[in-house]
């Protein structure tokens, strides 16, 4: 064998042997380029140059990542780059400590790694909230007026910000939401969206706001809009001192410290807020999601009653035990879940599958569609059989897009009836309070269950007994499996 | 720099590498004197040394250096 491919297997062995042992989750750090360079340019096309051997190492490792799921690339050859390779790899500190890079670096390092692991449990962030004048286009709208923005491939300072609408566009295919929050009266705002050079324009925003009230309201009132916390925002204001506002009064929003605006696309990205490791069909279709609801709630507004209102939405749910194509979407929602969580117990690909091969389990997703769209797998209920006729309910989730639309009982009535058919006498739920679940506190007692216990923290203990029946509660969703 | 600046500032980066108040950094002060100083804390304070007078050590120095005393001239000699 080659000493290529055998320096290639003893990887390979050794992953394919972690996860056949663990069935773990594998972070595998890429190559750097070695710091010196034998056959100087040659190193790198030629096949004995170490350059080289780097470079078909590392596609090597990328071909497996490809084909595998739960491992993922730490590019330390990127970081390492970004860094300096000279000062990275200083010799000092290998010959001193043993460690293969200067210290310096090894923040970079961590944070790189930090970023792929906070993917993985689905604390990305999930949209941006940005701001007009001096952000999006130079100058402002209001006082310069639309045709004496800096905006297109004229002048430089206009390209810069073509750069910066391309760039964040790019996020849109990713399923990052996009939205408008800026001190303008809003004729001006779209006027300048609508600008001929502009990449982005008004349709590719879902919620824009703007107005003159404090932007730490605004961002409030965006994060109610599409249900999702201001927590999964990224702001982006040219402006320091909102900056500081928004920052100080929404916990968890992130702010990055811009300053010229050559250089907004290196800061954001250099943040990793939107690392990809599992990326699901749900995130491609993310802003067409988004735009569905627009449509929904402008319907809801012309019913007086709701039930009519849901039963016009002609909603068809499909409800079945899981299946391998949805295992990584439901994964990923059980990551991402935060609200409409009763235990906020969190699933990596790898528990799931573990989940799904286990018969003391009971488990079931949930798909919805109504007639302006396909939600896609929007709810997952995880129940575990014990003691022959009691089932616990480990994990309730739900999507927050298909909130009050009674999804949740139909998923109810399909649990039910899956216990029964496995001779279930008693269904325990459980709730266990976060900052962010309150919304459930009383789930289960809307769906028919007695408390039998709450502790000082407020965790709560439900039962149903369904020996003697249960009826259904969903009339609005036709269920099919 | 005046040996008690360079002094004082080096028992600032003392007491905060190993987070003891009480440390007070003389001439012949070694890693025997103070209990966390080990393998791992020692390049902790090289690199928060280097930092602090904008300086780089060299390989000989690091191994070679006995004492607080020898850190010191190298310091000297570099700013």
């Amino acid at each position: 064998m080659t000493c290529f491919g055998s320096e290639y297997n003893k990887f390979q062995k050794m992953w394919d042997k972690l996860f056949s042992k663990f069935n773990s989750t594998i972070i595998q750090n890429n190559f750097e380029y070695p710091y010196y360079r034998l056959l100087g340019n040659k190193d790198a096309s030629d096949i004995h140059g170490k350059i080289n051997f780097i470079t078909r190492l590392n596609q090597k490792f990328y071909d497996y990542a490809n084909s595998t799921k739960n491992f993922f690339i730490n590019d330390i050859n990127y970081v390492s780059s970004c860094y300096g390779l000279d000062k990275w790899a200083n010799q000092f500190y290998w010959h001193m400590y043993k460690y293969a890079m200067e210290v310096p670096a090894i923040p970079y390092l961590s944070f790189n790694i930090a970023n792929i692991i906070k993917s993985i449990y689905g604390k990305n962030k999930k949209a941006f909230v940005l701001d007009l004048d001096n952000t999006l286009w130079g100058g402002i709208v209001g006082d310069d007026g639309v045709e004496n923005l800096a905006i297109g491939p004229e002048v430089p300072s206009g390209q810069v910000y073509s750069e910066f609408q391309n760039y964040l566009k790019e996020h849109k295919s990713l399923g990052v939401i996009l939205n408008v929050n800026s001190k303008n009266e809003y004729e001006n705002a779209i006027a300048g969206l609508n600008h001929p050079a502009g990449t982005l324009k008004p349709d590719d925003f879902i919620i824009i706001k703007a107005n003159w009230n404090p932007k730490n309201l605004n961002v409030k009132d965006i994060a109610e809009e599409l249900n999702l916390g201001a927590d999964s925002f990224v702001f982006v204001d040219d402006n320091p001192a909102e900056r500081q506002i928004v920052k100080s009064y929404i916990d968890g929003i992130v702010t990055p410290e811009i300053d010229v605006p050559e250089n907004y696309i290196r800061t954001i990205d250099h943040n990793g807020y939107f690392e990809i490791t599992n990326f699901s069909n749900e995130d491609l279709k993310k802003n067409e999601l988004y735009k569905d609801n627009a449509k929904r709630s402008q319907m809801m507004a012309t019913f007086d009653n709701y039930e009519d209102y849901l039963l016009s939405l002609k909603m068809k749910a499909e409800i079945s035990p899981f299946k391998p194509i949805y295992l990584e979407r439901i994964s990923q929602l059980s990551n991402k879940s935060n609200q409409f969580n009763l235990t906020t117990k969190r699933y990596s690909l790898a528990d799931i599958e573990e989940v799904n091969k286990d018969d003391n389990y009971i488990k079931l997703y949930g798909k919805l569609e109504d007639i302006f769209g396909d939600n896609g797998v929007i709810t997952v209920v995880i129940g575990n059989i014990k003691n022959k006729d009691e089932l616990h309910i480990d994990l309730w989730i739900m999507s927050c897009r298909v909130l009050k639309r009674n999804m949740e009982f139909a998923m109810m009535d399909e649990l039910v009836k899956k216990a029964q058919g496995k001779n279930i006498k008693t269904i325990y739920g459980y709730y266990y309070p976060t900052f962010k679940n309150k919304m459930v506190n009383n789930f289960y007692d809307l769906q028919g269950f007695e408390e039998i216990s709450c502790d000082s923290q407020g965790n709560k203990i439900y039962k149903l007994d369904i020996s003697k029946g249960y009826t259904n509660k969903n009339n609005v969703i036709e269920v099919h499996e | 720099m005046e040996n008690e600046e360079i002094y004082e500032r080096l028992n600032t980066v003392f007491r905060d590498v190993f987070d003891d108040e009480s440390i007070v950094v003389k001439p012949e002060t070694t890693s025997k004197d103070i209990e966390d100083w080990d393998s791992l804390e020692h390049i902790n304070l090289v690199v928060a040394v280097e930092q602090e007078f904008g300086i780089k050590f060299n390989m000989n120095e690091v191994t070679t250096m006995k004492n607080v005393g020898e850190m010191v001239d190298i310091i000297k000699s570099r700013i």
